[in-house]
């Protein structure tokens, strides 16, 4: 009895160093923490690169958690505030401007120069620069093309892809099926709290002749003549029977208007590279993408072009900080942006890579990646704010016949407000 | 200086005080901490600037209610939630002493059916409001092929900015009759078995037997139904929030409630000083009401 006594006693002291030993081994080591949203093929492939990185660098381990992408902004924000959370973080370049203002991230400029990051990135960069300074890093460049469905083309007879915005409506209404005056299948279904608003600023504007804001960022300027016969166009599309509001066919949905188009109940929407992976798992029928029409044959080319930043947050000091700054640079690096796009399917932000000859060439990715040279990033001082003033101008003219002129004056002074408020806000 | 002599005992009643103070201590410091605290600091709050990115907060007095005063989409939830009490209440007494009634005269299963009108109380809130927004549905739902088989327009129900508030009422009194019935049921019980022997040997009709002895007994019944129907209408929000959970609110803040503006200005804006200043607002309102309709409708009815 004593004797084992003796002997488990010996046993658990040695045990007890040992675990002394391997916890001061551990507290050496640099612990990050990383945040992105829940996306299958994002958190997966992360799971990759963090292994790697760990193995190449055993004094820094990076842990990952995620959240679901309804609410990760608020997510983000408020443990930041908190003074909790990640210490790096994914973000959609459109609430930069927000976090940037609020000191809630940081980019050391030693690391990562802005002649370098506007070499790599090119001029999509520019929304964002706050106060002249640079504040995360693009990692994935989005840029909107049409998603179509091959079969209802086919049976409605369109052979040739639509090349001008009025070839797709006429199109569109080929495809369009009502029946007892409920739609069926809409030619078209629009989203102008999805990529709509995007669509209307940057693509539509500029090709009918206007300018959405000024090249200061701090005017807008879409309600002009030329704005308002783009914006007339957009909302025509379902008065003449060519499109549905995708929330009268998946009201339950945040993204109605993919989710319609998947089950078949749309021949088209505009969508962004980074619905293909959705469209390529759950689209039952054939369907393949084109790129955003013009105005008129030979008329100028337009996109919108987003991309998704990774940043440091403030949490991020010390040795974390020096952590955080090797794992970007890691992130950025041509092999794994590589993987990445192999993976998630998303276009790299590096333009060398998102060029690339292949990636020109896929029938999918190529639409997308053709208009990137003309692609324009919306700088949001509140991307939320200013979804909303387009969604509701269309919807009053839509849902309560107000009058279209009213309702893009309506918007445009919204998002005036909200430009307003955000540099009144940071000069302080 | 002499000193008092201390009193060492109690009576038994005292002593009884004493203890039942001290098993009260648990749930008040509970009720304290958990209740009254957050609540008055959200009056202190609704006093800043107060957004949590910030690590300043400045105090700015009565500006977030000044801002709150000048900000159409408040209004416009504000009359909201008033429609909403004003449609829901009524409705879902009237239909709840209906049914209670009926409940109350069949003699076969009664069980059953009352577990029927008890279920969709008991249905999570989001499935139910997922069934109602197929069902409704303009271009799908079930309800406008029933319409175009009777050779009725399609309607688009919670599409529409005109009848999406209406909708959603209709959906939140189906969701609460339930809840309505048993009150009302057990209020039925609870009326002596003399009182009605009486009237029909009177030679009562049935009516007569409603109108004078049963709905003058279920005024303690009533008056409960409608402060606590009335304050559930006033706070609305999950319902509002799955129904149309695409667009929350929606279409063009026609749904859109108090509670749900609340909770918009807060975490999707981070404005909690607002946020609060307007749930303050929303307090302020409850209450006046509630005193106002325990005065005015609690009458005593003795026989």
């Amino acid at each position: 009895m004593r004797k084992s006594l003796k002997v488990g006693l010996a046993l658990a002291t040695a045990f007890g160093f040992t675990v002394l030993l391997a916890s001061q081994a551990q507290t050496a080591k640099v612990s990050i923490t990383y945040w992105q949203y829940a996306f299958d093929s994002k958190v997966k492939i992360m799971n990759t690169i963090m292994a790697d990185f760990n193995k190449a660098n055993p004094d820094i381990e990076v842990k990952q958690e995620n959240f679901p992408y309804d609410g990760f902004i608020q997510k983000v924000e408020s443990s930041l505030a908190a003074g909790q959370g990640p210490d790096v973080v994914n973000l959609f370049y459109g609430w930069v401007p927000q976090f940037a203002g609020n000191g809630l991230i940081q980019l050391p400029e030693a690391d990562f120069p802005a002649k370098s990051l506007e070499a790599n990135v090119g001029p999509l960069m520019k929304a964002s620069k706050i106060n002249g300074k640079y504040w995360a890093l693009p990692t994935a460049v989005r840029t909107l093309a049409v998603f179509y469905n091959k079969d209802l083309f086919k049976a409605a007879g369109i052979t040739k892809l639509p090349k001008t915005w009025n070839e797709l409506s006429s199109a569109a209404q080929k495809i369009q099926k009502t029946d007892a005056g409920k739609i069926q299948i809409a030619g078209l279904a629009l989203a102008p709290q999805g990529q709509d608003h995007h669509l209307f600023r940057e693509v539509l504007v500029r090709q009918w002749g206007g300018k959405p804001y000024t090249a200061d960022y701090k005017k807008i300027t879409y309600n002009s003549e030329a704005g308002l016969e783009a914006w007339k166009f957009y909302l025509g599309l379902v008065s003449s029977g060519a499109a549905a509001r995708g929330l009268d066919l998946f009201p339950a949905s945040t993204n109605a208007y993919r989710d319609a188009f998947i089950a078949g109940r749309a021949g088209m929407i505009i969508d962004g590279s980074f619905a293909i992976g959705s469209i390529r798992g759950g689209a039952k029928f054939n369907w393949g993408v084109f790129e955003l029409p013009v105005k008129e044959a030979g008329g100028l080319r337009s996109n919108f072009g987003s991309y998704w930043v990774h940043g440091l947050t403030r949490n991020a000091t010390g040795a974390k900080l020096a952590a955080g700054v090797k794992f970007l640079k890691y992130l950025t690096s041509e092999k794994v942006q590589r993987d990445w796009l192999a993976n998630v399917g998303e276009i790299p932000a590096n333009t060398k890579l998102a060029t690339d000859a292949t990636l020109r060439k896929d029938p999918i990715f190529g639409p997308f990646v053709a208009t990137l040279p003309f692609a324009h990033a919306t700088f949001f001082a509140n991307e939320a704010d200013q979804r909303k003033a387009i969604w509701d101008a269309a919807d009053s003219v839509w849902l309560t016949k107000a009058d279209p002129a009213k309702s893009l004056a309506q918007a445009a002074a919204t998002e005036q407000k909200v430009y307003d408020d955000y540099f009144a806000s940071i000069k302080k | 200086m002499t000193p008092k002599p201390s009193r060492k005992t109690f009576s038994l009643a005292q002593r009884q005080a004493i203890w039942a103070y001290v098993f009260l201590l648990v749930p008040m410091a509970f009720f304290l901490l958990v209740r009254l605290y957050p609540a008055f600091s959200s009056l202190l709050l609704s006093l800043r600037d107060y957004r949590p990115s910030r690590e300043v907060n400045p105090f700015i007095g009565l500006k977030n209610f000044q801002d709150i005063a000048a900000d159409a989409v408040f209004w416009r939830a504000m009359i909201n939630t008033l429609l909403y009490t004003v449609i829901g209440v009524p409705a879902q007494l009237i239909l709840g002493i209906l049914v209670a009634l009926m409940l109350q005269g069949i003699n076969k299963a009664k069980g059953l059916f009352r577990a029927i009108y008890f279920m969709p109380y008991v249905t999570p809130i989001v499935a139910s409001a997922w069934v109602w927004q197929s069902f409704l549905n303009q271009n799908f739902g079930p309800i406008n092929q029933l319409f175009t088989l009777l050779g009725l327009p399609n309607q688009p129900f919670f599409a529409s900015p005109y009848q999406a508030l209406p909708s959603v009422a209709a959906f939140v009194v189906w969701q609460q009759l339930g809840f309505q019935i048993v009150l009302f049921l057990a209020g039925l019980e609870a009326i002596p078995r003399t009182y009605l022997e009486a009237a029909s040997l009177d030679g009562a009709s049935g009516w007569q037997v409603f109108r004078y002895i049963k709905l003058p007994l279920l005024n303690p019944t009533i008056v409960f139904s409608v402060v606590i129907g009335t304050t559930g209408f006033l706070q609305l929000f999950a319902q509002v929030v799955n129904i149309n959970f695409g667009d929350q609110g929606g279409p063009l803040n026609s749904t859109l409630t108090v509670a749900v503006y609340i909770y918009k200005v807060a975490f999707q804006d981070f404005k909690m000083g607002r946020a609060s200043a307007i749930t303050v607002v929303l307090f302020g309102i409850i209450l006046l009401i509630t005193v106002f309709q325990l005065r005015v409708l609690r009458r005593r009815v003795d026989y």
